[in-house]
């Protein structure tokens, strides 16, 4: 099953507010995308040819590089049955990997815990960002969320250097030493250790890191400049998230849509480069996903919610190509309004799982699924 | 009054609502104990809170009060500044069992209905609020029973009133799951299925922008005959609520939850059926208490409240502090929200990163409560939340406290006089020697603190705040 080390890691990039998939991987040949989309498409002539079919929406350079380097692969069409057009309800589904129910564990979190089933590293998942996603809670594991790595742990409003450093002594002392005096205490007193430890070796881990890559001010760049860092300190961390938004462009969307690919583009580009330059190339893959796609007709100036979308594999290890079918933009063949999914997102989950990161998948996924081969052997 | 009598009435206070200032229960001293009990559960004459079409004069989220930031920090606002916190815990209580989530209804006014409507009925007949609950429009749509159909039932509601709302699983059998379901048959919504296809088709406000209403329809209700429960009859939901109000297992099931939010930390709900009660012999008189008073969950709690079980010291700082009671109590406390400012929203995201988003629940388990609120992660908010918020010097709650240490041996304190004295005005008696110890070194890299001619903002008064600061950062300040 495995046929990827230990130090496999998975830096996932939540595209939030259901990413434009017409405008993103464009179908320039085909009609019935220029019909449909009288006001928001791209131009023939702008977009970044991937195939005598389609192309990748112009801002996407990078993406566009990295593609022609063969380290990305594109899922066309994926989804899941019956889609739900709310945006809470659709993330809950991409994060639980339960379509028919409310679902109480993330995928990513059960992953972490069969990483991890001791809790003995409390870095092994992070996420970039404030709140934890659901993707990644479950019970018995725990996530460090990072809103700013350099001012990441406790009172980070307190700016008296030496105030703090007593205060952290002090919570040091208060939570550490002698065993608490029931089950409640020790419990509090192990997470506070925990939490101080992991401060210390995330804000440690900015000191350490150098890199000739300049990431651009935009915050998913930021972010991924934070994962590179961590990642660069070699702290046993396997899962990394973030997540960029809102692309929900109900309005004003070819500006707004351009913006995000932009920044999100020009940041995986700088990440990829990173990653290469420090040495961890071989043992990273990024995965970008969204909730849904959008409509196929717009509405004068944005598009709204739709079903079936695009995702990206993107790494040294992944087979670059087209994978998936993409979904007919006939009439006759439309949902409601809306692309057909052809192939649902738990497949692309499991190969993921067992081709990359080396876990059996249908407990993580509930059930089985058709796999892709978008991962070297 | 000794401080036994404080001790136990400020327990009192942080269960039946988020917790008092000193002044508060300095207040409610004189008048004895159940009398106090009596006046916090029964509520004011009039419940004060500044009334919806002012609110949402303040800014355009909470004129919609659709999205979740908003109508959680709607309801935020409502707990920090009630005079009636006994009513807001109790809609928190409900729904934290009766868990509807914006996830899937997309809809939050619907939620704050739903809210409304346990402030209304939670503290009365329990027959009365499982019939309001059957109602609600925003659980019809949460566990489906708007596909509920006569000849096509849908279990979903059926079977969450007995498992998780009422009996608990080994109560009941799979027959009685369909049987239940049956006579709920009907029970929908007006406009049932203008929604559903607006569902289907879109977007934004897949179930419109209007608040929903129930509607009964006969046509649409099995009539047939039942068995539910050994009982046999042409039943329908208000039958099926009698017979479920008068069960021995829903007297159990309601008094443990009680016991969960009201005493002391119960292991998680799914638990139940194989674990025994912390305190067997309370949820027997907590039991009694419902059948004496027809299912009368008022009269439940001021048996509670007046019980040795709750006054025991065993009882006190036996909960952890959920994240709605920390973000609640810490601004109760530092008394800076009055108004339903862009603040409520940031109240409403620090009960999300500490994993309780109000009105969203991960599912309709509800919260995985107790020592599950506290990981790495939401142990990071917690601290840094309430270090934050009350070592502020500036916000009322802090200058009342300034003023009254500055009361205390002519305004100059010891470091462990000030650790001390701090500790009792923020309520948190039950620090350890050692967390006093650490926490009176910490102190002493400051000496004596001078309040005699204190100015809002000087050393001394900065002193205070960095002592309060780790107080609420302490693992006592956790428990409540």
């Amino acid at each position: 099953m495995s046929t990827n080390g230990k130090d496999a890691s998975l830096v996932v990039v939540q595209l939030a507010g259901g990413n434009d998939y017409l405008n993103t991987i464009v179908p320039y040949e085909n009609g019935h995308y220029y019909d449909n989309r009288k006001n928001v498409n791209i131009d023939q002539s702008d977009v970044l040819k991937l195939n005598d079919e389609v192309g990748l929406h112009p801002t996407m350079t990078a993406i566009k590089s990295l593609w022609d380097q063969g380290k990305v692969a594109i899922i066309n069409g994926i989804g899941y049955p019956n889609p739900n057009r709310s945006h809470f309800r659709s993330m809950d589904i991409w994060h639980t990997a339960e379509p028919d129910k409310i679902g109480t564990e993330g995928w990513l979190g059960r992953v972490l815990r069969q990483m991890d089933p001791q809790k003995e590293n409390v870095l092994t998942g992070v996420n970039f960002g404030r709140g934890l996603p659901r993707a990644l809670g479950c019970k018995d594991v725990s996530v460090a969320s990072v809103g700013d790595l350099a001012s990441y742990g406790l009172f980070p409003d307190l700016e008296d250097e030496a105030l703090r450093k007593y205060a952290l002594d002090a919570f040091s002392k208060m939570y550490g030493g002698a065993e608490g005096r029931d089950a409640v205490s020790s419990m509090l007193g192990e997470t506070g250790a925990s939490v101080l430890k992991g401060a210390d070796l995330l804000r440690s881990s900015v000191g350490k890191y150098s890199s000739d890559i300049e990431y651009a001010s935009s915050s998913i760049a930021q972010s991924l400049k934070s994962a590179a860092q961590v990642m660069s300190a070699d702290l046993g961390t396997r899962i990394y998230y973030t997540q960029q938004g809102s692309y929900d462009t109900h309005a004003g969307q070819l500006d707004v849509h351009a913006n995000l690919w932009s920044d999100l583009s020009a940041a995986v580009g700088d990440f990829m480069d990173d990653v290469d330059s420090q040495g961890y190339a071989d043992d990273t893959v990024m995965f970008l996903f969204t909730e849904f796609g959008r409509r196929i007709k717009d509405n004068g100036s944005g598009t709204d919610h739709g079903s079936g979308g695009a995702a990206f594999i993107i790494g040294n290890k992944v087979k670059g190509g087209m994978y998936g079918e993409y979904p007919s933009l006939k009439e006759e063949d439309q949902l409601e309004g809306d692309l057909f999914f052809n192939n649902d997102f738990r497949g692309t989950y499991s190969t993921l799982l067992e081709q990359w990161l080396g876990y059996e998948a249908a407990p993580i996924v509930n059930g089985n699924f058709e796999q892709f081969n978008f991962i070297k052997n | 009054m000794g401080s036994q009598n404080v001790e136990l009435m400020a327990h009192m206070m942080r269960r039946v609502g988020f917790g008092a200032h000193q002044d508060e229960i300095d207040a409610m001293l004189p008048k004895g104990y159940e009398a106090a009990v009596d006046e916090l559960v029964s509520g004011p004459d009039v419940v004060e809170y500044l009334p919806d079409d002012v609110v949402m004069r303040f800014h355009v989220d909470m004129n919609e009060l659709r999205f979740t930031t908003s109508s959680a920090g709607y309801w935020l606002y409502r707990m920090i500044t009630t005079n009636y916190p006994m009513q807001e815990k109790i809609a928190l209580f409900w729904h934290g069992i009766f868990a509807t989530a914006y996830s899937k209804l997309n809809q939050a006014r619907s939620l704050l209905n739903q809210i409304d409507m346990f402030r209304n009925f939670g503290m009365g007949n329990l027959r009365d609020l499982l019939l309001e609950l059957s109602k609600d429009p925003a659980m019809i749509l949460w566990l489906d029973n708007n596909a509920n159909h006569k000849g096509a039932i849908n279990e979903n509601y059926g079977r969450e009133l007995l498992e998780l709302f009422t009996m608990g699983v080994g109560n009941y059998t799979e027959e009685d799951v369909k049987e239940c379901s049956r006579a709920f048959t009907g029970w929908t919504l007006g406009n049932a299925e203008y929604m559903a296809t607006r569902a289907a088709k879109d977007s934004l406000w897949p179930y419109g922008r209007i608040a929903w209403h129930f509607e009964y329809r006969g046509y649409d209700h099995d009539d047939g005959e039942k068995t539910f429960l050994g009982e046999t009859g042409k039943f329908n939901g208000e039958d099926i609520i009698d017979i479920i109000c008068k069960q021995p297992a829903t007297a159990k099931f309601i008094s443990r939850h009680l016991y969960d939010f009201f005493v002391a930390d119960e292991p998680p709900v799914p638990q139940w059926p194989y674990t025994p009660p912390r305190d067997p012999e309370a949820i027997e008189v907590l039991s009694k208490a419902y059948f004496d008073s027809g299912y009368n969950i008022g009269a439940m709690l001021r048996t509670l409240f007046n019980s040795d079980f709750f006054k025991n010291e065993s009882a006190r700082f036996a909960r952890i502090k959920s994240p709605i009671e920390m973000v609640v109590g810490a601004h109760r406390f530092s008394g800076n929200i009055t108004q339903p400012t862009f603040d409520i929203g940031d109240a409403a995201e620090q009960c999300l990163f500490m994993n309780q988003g109000p009105m969203q629940p991960p599912s309709v388990e509800g919260w995985h409560e107790g020592m599950e609120w506290i990981d790495s992660g939401t142990l990071v908010e917690r601290v840094n939340f309430a270090s934050k918020e009350l070592s502020d010097i500036h916000h009322p709650g802090a200058r009342s406290i300034i003023e009254r240490l500055a009361t205390i041996n002519g305004g100059i304190l010891s470091p462990s006089s000030l650790v001390n004295n701090c500790l009792e005005l923020l309520g948190t008696v039950n620090a350890t020697d050692d967390t006093k110890a650490t926490l009176t070194t910490f102190a002493e890299q400051f000496g004596d603190v001078d309040l005699r001619n204190h100015k809002p903002g000087d050393d001394s008064e900065k002193t205070v705040g960095n002592i309060m600061r780790l107080i609420a950062s302490t693992k006592e300040y956790q428990l409540c």
